[in-house]
């Protein structure tokens, strides 16, 4: 049964956020506490920080991330064919021939040059 | 009592987090002295022999360290990311056999659910790398993110070249599969493409681009101190042990072997796989940004997808 599954998960999830909120709350109790404003500044080797961290930020990884979603899927169609493949007449050319698209989807990006960290 | 799902979601629950924890304290010690004497030092040798004693030492240090969280961060975002990387680094646990009985929650979709759960840990490593708004954590957190999730879609093709063989998503049945060969043998290509895989995903050297301290000072942990870097360190490290499991697991025979009762044989495995994690640690040199992108999408993804297709012949025609 499903609730037989995933009632044990819900409880990996309650002991998994308990176990280091406990630590939290334990190490603050016995932590010292002592803020001053150069403790409290923003990390920047020493120096007085420049700016804010939180501006527009180049994100070089936006097409691997569309790529990752055209595989996810992809990989969630494959994961159903590989149990049944082997008893379904012609499962097989049908999902190779799946595989060559994506493959081919692949190489023109490649040839795009989406492939490359600029 | 054990029936009830509960109860035994709660027991597993907390002997697992226990033995976690102990198996943390001392795996971090060996792979300090391991790596010490791979590199003539001596590694840590002051708290007790051998320096055994270093990690409770050094516990007791992170537990009474002031814990500083930077003005200008978000401290709700801050706080949360150290409690939800443990939390999701910890999940799939559940479903991870340690022999064929002992198994917390033995899920129909095993493999599924580990793989869905574990890639839920992109979103800490976003929220740590963000809500400090430091720049190093912001560089070390985006990096991150993209190792995660370019090398997810390798590590999932190559899985399924094992569910192939297995004919089963369920974590028992694909070691039960194994046992007159062990599958990294059939799946010599799968098993390459997945052990590298999943030593990014562990984020260790030579793949620890989202720290690389000769560059980001720290990486996305740079502003954290005290008990919740401890937790984010905690995190990371219990994705060394679950990579290591999942190795053992999916292509190297699980519990099976000889004399030794199951559940220490896939500690013995698991052990020897963390063992090479460290080696390569200490003898490889770091990777480029972009070098490790090209290895994740112009090699390793064409040869999951050519593992698939070679799998799904040869069965056909071996039987």
């Amino acid at each position: 049964m499903i609730h037989e599954y995933y009632v044990p998960v819900i409880a990996f999830v309650a002991v998994g956020v308990a176990f280091p909120a406990v630590s939290l709350i334990l190490s603050r109790l016995l932590r010292p506490i002592k803020p001053t404003p150069e403790k409290l500044s923003t990390y920047e080797c020493g120096e007085v920080p420049i700016g804010s961290a939180w501006h527009q930020y180049n994100v070089q990884y936006y097409m691997y991330a569309i790529l990752l979603v055209i595989f996810d899927v992809e990989v969630l169609f494959f994961y159903p064919w590989a149990l049944v493949y082997y008893e379904l007449v012609g499962a097989l050319t049908a999902g190779i021939i799946f595989l060559v698209i994506v493959f081919f989807g692949l190489l023109y990006e490649w040839k795009k040059g989406v492939l490359e960290w600029q | 009592m054990m029936e009830n799902p509960l109860v035994k979601g709660i027991v597993g629950a907390a002997v697992l987090a226990a033995l976690i924890s102990a198996a943390l304290l001392f795996l971090i010690w060996l792979e300090r002295k391991f790596i010490g004497r791979l590199q003539h030092r001596y590694g840590p040798n002051r708290a007790g022999k051998f320096g055994i004693l270093q990690m409770v030492v050094d516990g007791i240090k992170l537990l009474t360290k002031e814990d500083i969280i930077p003005e200008k961060a978000d401290r709700a975002v801050f706080t949360a990311a150290p409690i939800l990387a443990f939390a999701i680094a910890f999940l799939p646990f559940a479903a991870i056999p340690f022999s064929e009985s002992l198994v917390v929650s033995n899920i129909n979709i095993g493999i599924l659910y580990i793989l869905a759960v574990s890639s839920l840990a992109v979103v800490p490593t976003i929220m740590a790398g963000w809500s400090p708004n430091n720049k190093y954590n912001l560089l070390g957190g985006m990096r991150a993110a993209a190792m995660m999730i370019s090398y997810e879609v390798p590590a999932a093709l190559a899985i399924i070249g094992v569910v192939m063989l297995a004919g089963s998503l369920n974590m028992v049945e694909i070691v039960k599969a194994q046992e007159k060969i062990w599958f990294f043998i059939p799946q010599i290509i799968g098993f390459s493409v997945f052990v590298v895989a999943a030593f990014v995903e562990t984020a260790r050297l030579p793949f620890d681009l989202s720290e690389a301290e000769s560059e980001l000072v720290q990486g996305w942990t740079t502003e954290y101190s005290g008990m919740k870097f401890a937790m984010l360190l905690f995190a990371e490290y219990i994705h060394s042990i679950l990579a290591s499991l999942l190795i053992v697991i999916l292509f190297l025979g699980g519990w099976h072997g000889p004399v030794l009762p199951p559940a220490v044989w896939l500690l013995l495995k698991t052990f020897a796989v963390m063992l090479l994690l460290m080696w390569v640690r200490a003898t490889v040199p770091r990777v480029r940004i972009n070098q490790l992108l090209n290895i994740g999408w112009k090699i390793l993804i064409p040869a999951a997808l050519l593992n698939i297709a070679l799998t799904g012949y040869a069965r056909l025609l071996l039987g």
